[in-house]
């Protein structure tokens, strides 16, 4: 059995459910969102991703209806959301202090939105018990938000969210009151919860784990524009610039000028003294133009003695070793001065760990593993 | 709509009930006074209006305030009143607040709750229960004499003696609790560094817990200076004849002597007074807050 | 447990004497038989019994506390809303006047508040009574209200009244059964506050009252300028013990809650 693909924004025909066109939001002089164009469509898990500032909340605040773009439009199911105030939105968000309301109950809570609607007494019972087995909170219906816990609480919020069969959910940053265990444990939940009932997720996170694992897309955004959107596979693999392969995960970026020698294929010249790299690239770079090589640590191979039959080979010292239990990374220092990380998995026990401080190592990648960046 | 009314509510009612009545006390400050009900002219006569009104008013009751020397005796003896009160609240309330500061922490809800207390108790009752006090007869000499400390009965009720004890007295809470908030704030490893780079308990206590409560003594002191300025209650029924205060003064120009347009000019000369420590006091809350932020 | 050292327990010991010790005084004695009230003659309630019976002081306690129920009432509902709107209003026109308005009140002597508010009444004719004793209450407790209330909005999580209007209510519903069950408390130490302030006034009401209405604090201070006297004794400490008992209750209950909120914190993080 093979599972269909979701991706509805590789299908010309789909219609996104959220259209941003040439939004801009400016709070004074300061630039929140700058000319900002994007679809998601529906039934997505769609993530804005960026450090603190970069404008993914106002995005979210603009879909919410608590701001208003200077210019430009947001289309929600094709109508213009600008005259739709947020109480006539069929949109709903999970705020990141959750904001449960301190003198209702839990049961209170969730049917809060429900009673707006003016829905019969029945049907908001029924549709309340229904989101407290969703999010296993049926024990705590009758408890105030200050009798459970933290992870209990995030669970409210998101099943206070739901109740109203949004159209669309919006989550900011929904996990980053939790620890880390129960972090990673809800955010299987999440997604178990959001594939269960079909709503469209846009989710606010400065967690790039976070986003990588929740998401169908993630779009990394800074300064007020989105500077790559793709599944969290290609946002890792195939960074489209130096930002966003330096913002997912460690990466080593080597500066140099390309030459192309071949078919997609290029020699790289870099520091002085040392062999230039090969790397293929399905973008095209000019003879002579510099470039950027973004590779991953994990993706360079440490040998004791000169590998032979692989597209580069470096020569060095190792420096530093960072021990992470399951992995380790070394820093390797290459006669030229330049350092470069490599990971590898800890397969043996440390004590018999075949590289240390001091020993002289070679690097080793292959001419795939990295991307080609422009500068 | 509805926030309009909501702004435009409380908004018309501090403008009726609160900046109106400050333009006619400014008005009258300017009239002369006059054998009528009531008792100023020129009255507001809207047939000739506004102009005509304007035309006829005049200073002459400042002018008068500078020349009789009761006015301004009695601006400066507040004023001196004032800051000797302040200073001795000060000098009483600083270890209060810093030794509840100090206290065992299930204690402090308790002590502030007793220096609270007095607070919603009647005002007039407190500065009463001095007069039973400080009177000849009264427990002060009653005490001293069977102590042997005196043999005859000290004067204390109607002096400014007994002025600055009630003030103490009654705005002892308003010192204490600013000083007492920004104590409870030090963080108290800070003086143990300070002990540790070499100061004795006294420096530390000079270089660090002084300037770091500064605010909150500054905000105290305003608190206490500023309503003491226009007091009344305290001066006319612990003062003397001859202790002036401002209020008291303003009191009686009002209704003894029902001279509206110099009651109203002493009112404008006391606002006046006033507005240059309510600023270093609004000066000072906002320091606070930022350095809060 | 730390202990405190002789130079702050000695400055606590004396300050509280200092506080308590005239209060007490006035309380012991107002159950002394004799007149004359520095002398003890023995232990009596017959001054309490004097009081009751006096009708001038029943009718200016009855004026004094319906003044200070609807003024503290009205103070409150208006000072509600202005510290809504400072703190949430925004930009509007006249803005700083109005914060300017707000605070001054606070600071400004009560001899002046008590004239300017007279000559506003006589300029528009009003005749003075209950009515403008009201009228000069509310308007500077209503800022003590605010101050009060505000104190509390600044605190509050905003994002509580936006899920409330994202989930479907109108701005007014969302102040209504979101935004002031949580503020109740401070909306209530707000009107408590306003309710004492007006119990308590002597200046403001001296100056806006009429013949027609006298209060408590007017009278206590005509009869006290002649002298202490033991009537007054048994009124103050009347006075004194519905304010201790009144405080202290609410104090008790507040803390019984935040002890009861913390222990069910506690027990939910643990589970």
């Amino acid at each position: 059995m093979t599972i269909p693909e979701f991706e509805p924004w590789n299908d010309p025909e789909a219609k996104p459910l959220i259209q941003f066109q040439n939004v801009t939001k400016r709070f004074g002089d300061f630039t929140a969102i700058d000319d900002l164009t994007i679809g998601i469509y529906e039934k997505e898990f769609f993530a804005l991703l960026g450090p603190s500032g970069c404008g993914k909340t106002t995005m979210m605040r603009m879909l919410a209806g608590f701001e208003t773009p200077t210019e430009g439009a947001i289309f929600l199911a094709g109508q213009d959301m600008a005259p739709v105030p947020p109480n006539k939105r069929a949109t709903n968000m999970m705020f990141q202090s959750y904001a449960l309301f301190p003198h209702l109950s839990i049961w209170e809570n969730i049917a809060f939105g429900l009673k707006r609607e003016k829905m019969p007494k029945a049907d908001i019972d029924d549709r309340v018990d229904e989101m407290l087995r969703l999010t296993r909170l049926e024990k705590f219906a009758s408890r105030k938000p200050h009798q459970i816990s933290g992870g209990q609480r995030q669970r409210v919020a998101l099943a206070r969210s739901l109740a109203k069969h949004p159209k669309l959910l919006l989550l900011d940053e929904p996990l980053g009151a939790l620890d880390k265990k129960l972090r990673q444990e809800t955010q299987f939940e999440l997604m178990d919860i959001q594939e269960k009932t079909g709503t469209t997720f846009v989710i606010v996170t400065h967690d790039q784990e976070e986003a990588m694992t929740v998401a169908s897309r993630v779009a990394v955004m800074d300064h007020g524009k989105i500077i790559q959107v793709a599944t969290p596979d290609r946002i890792y693999e195939t960074p489209n610039s130096v930002y966003v392969a330096d913002f997912i995960g460690e990466v080593n970026i080597i500066d140099g000028t390309a030459t192309p020698n071949g078919e997609d294929s290029y020699s790289v010249a870099w520091k002085d003294g040392q062999a230039p790299l090969n790397v293929k690239s399905p973008t095209s770079f000019s003879d002579g133009q510099s470039c950027h090589l973004a590779i991953r640590p994990e993706k360079v191979t440490i040998n004791a003695e000169k590998p032979t039959g692989v597209d580069n080979a470096v020569e060095g010292k190792i420096l530093d070793i960072a021990y992470l239990g399951n992995l380790s990374t070394y820093h390797v220092e290459l006669p030229s001065g330049a350092v470069i990380k490599a990971q590898s998995a800890n397969t043996r026990r440390i004590s018999r760990r075949a590289f240390t401080w001091e020993d002289t190592v070679w690097l080793s990648w292959t001419a795939t593993a990295g991307v080609l960046l422009a500068t | 709509m509805r926030r309009f009314s909501l702004i435009a509510v409380p908004y018309i009612w501090l403008l009726v009930l609160f900046l109106v009545p400050f333009v006619i006390v400014l008005k009258i400050s300017l009239s002369d006074y006059a054998i009528s009900i009531p008792p100023y002219i020129p009255q507001f006569d809207p047939d000739s209006g506004i102009g005509a009104l304007l035309a006829k008013l005049d200073f002459e009751n400042f002018v008068w305030l500078t020349e009789d020397d009761l006015y301004w005796k009695a601006y400066l003896s507040s004023l001196k009143i004032a800051v000797i009160s302040t200073f001795l609240t000060l000098l009483v309330g600083y270890p209060m607040a810093y030794a509840m500061a100090r206290a065992p922490q299930e204690w402090r809800a308790s002590l502030m709750m007793l220096v609270i207390l007095p607070f919603w108790t009647s005002f007039l009752i407190r500065v009463y229960a001095w007069m039973g006090i400080l009177s000849k007869e009264g427990f002060l000499n009653q005490f001293l004499i069977w102590t042997g400390v005196i043999s005859e009965p000290l004067t204390i009720l109607n002096t400014n003696t007994a002025v600055y004890i009630g003030i103490v007295y009654t705005y002892l809470p308003f010192m204490i609790l600013p000083i007492y908030a920004a104590l409870e704030r030090l963080d108290e490893s800070l003086i143990e560094a300070a002990e540790d780079l070499g100061c004795s308990r006294l420096t530390a206590f000079w270089l660090v817990t002084i300037p770091l409560s500064k605010t909150g003594i500054i905000a105290g002191c305003f608190l206490v200076f500023i309503p003491v300025l226009g007091e009344f209650v305290i001066p006319s029924l612990l003062g003397g004849s001859d202790t002036l205060m401002i209020g008291k003064v303003l009191w009686e120009e009002f209704f003894s002597n029902q001279d509206w347009p110099v009651a109203s000019a002493v009112a404008v000369v006391l606002l006046l007074l006033l507005i240059i420590p309510i600023v270093l006091f609004q000066r000072n809350q906002q320091k606070q807050e930022e350095a809060e932020q | 447990m730390k202990r405190m050292s002789w130079f702050n327990t000695v400055s606590l010991t004396l300050g509280f004497a200092f506080l308590y010790v005239p209060m007490l005084i006035l309380v012991i004695y107002s159950f002394n038989e004799s007149k004359l009230v520095t002398v003890w003659a023995g232990f009596s309630t017959k001054w309490y019994g004097e009081l009751i019976q006096n009708e001038a002081f029943l009718n200016a306690a009855w004026v004094t506390i319906k003044v200070a129920v609807m003024s503290s009432t009205i103070a409150t509902v208006l000072g509600t809303m202005a510290a809504y709107v400072l703190v949430r209003g925004g930009r509007f026109m006249g803005r700083t006047l109005f914060s300017g308005m707000i605070y001054a009140p606070l600071v400004m002597p009560e001899v002046i508040t008590g004239l300017s508010l007279l000559l506003l009444f006589i300029g528009i004719g009003l005749d003075r009574g209950v009515l403008t004793i009201v009228l000069a209450h509310t308007t500077f407790s209503m800022c003590y209200v605010s101050v009060v209330v505000s104190s509390r909005l600044v605190t509050f999580d905003k994002s509580l009244e936006e899920a409330a209007l994202d989930l479907g209510c109108s701005a007014s519903e969302a102040f209504r059964l979101v935004t002031l069950p949580i503020i109740a408390p401070a909306v209530i130490s707000g009107w408590l506050l306003a309710f004492t302030l007006s119990l308590d006034d002597l200046v403001i009401a001296s100056f806006t009252s009429g013949p027609a209405a006298t209060t408590l604090p007017i009278k206590i201070y005509s009869a006290v300028r002649l002298g202490v006297s033991p009537e007054i004794n048994a009124l103050s400490t009347l006075m004194i013990a519905v304010v201790t008992i009144g405080v202290i209750s609410a104090s008790l209950v507040n803390k019984r809650q935040v002890v009861r909120q913390q222990r069910e914190e506690k027990a939910a993080e643990r589970s």
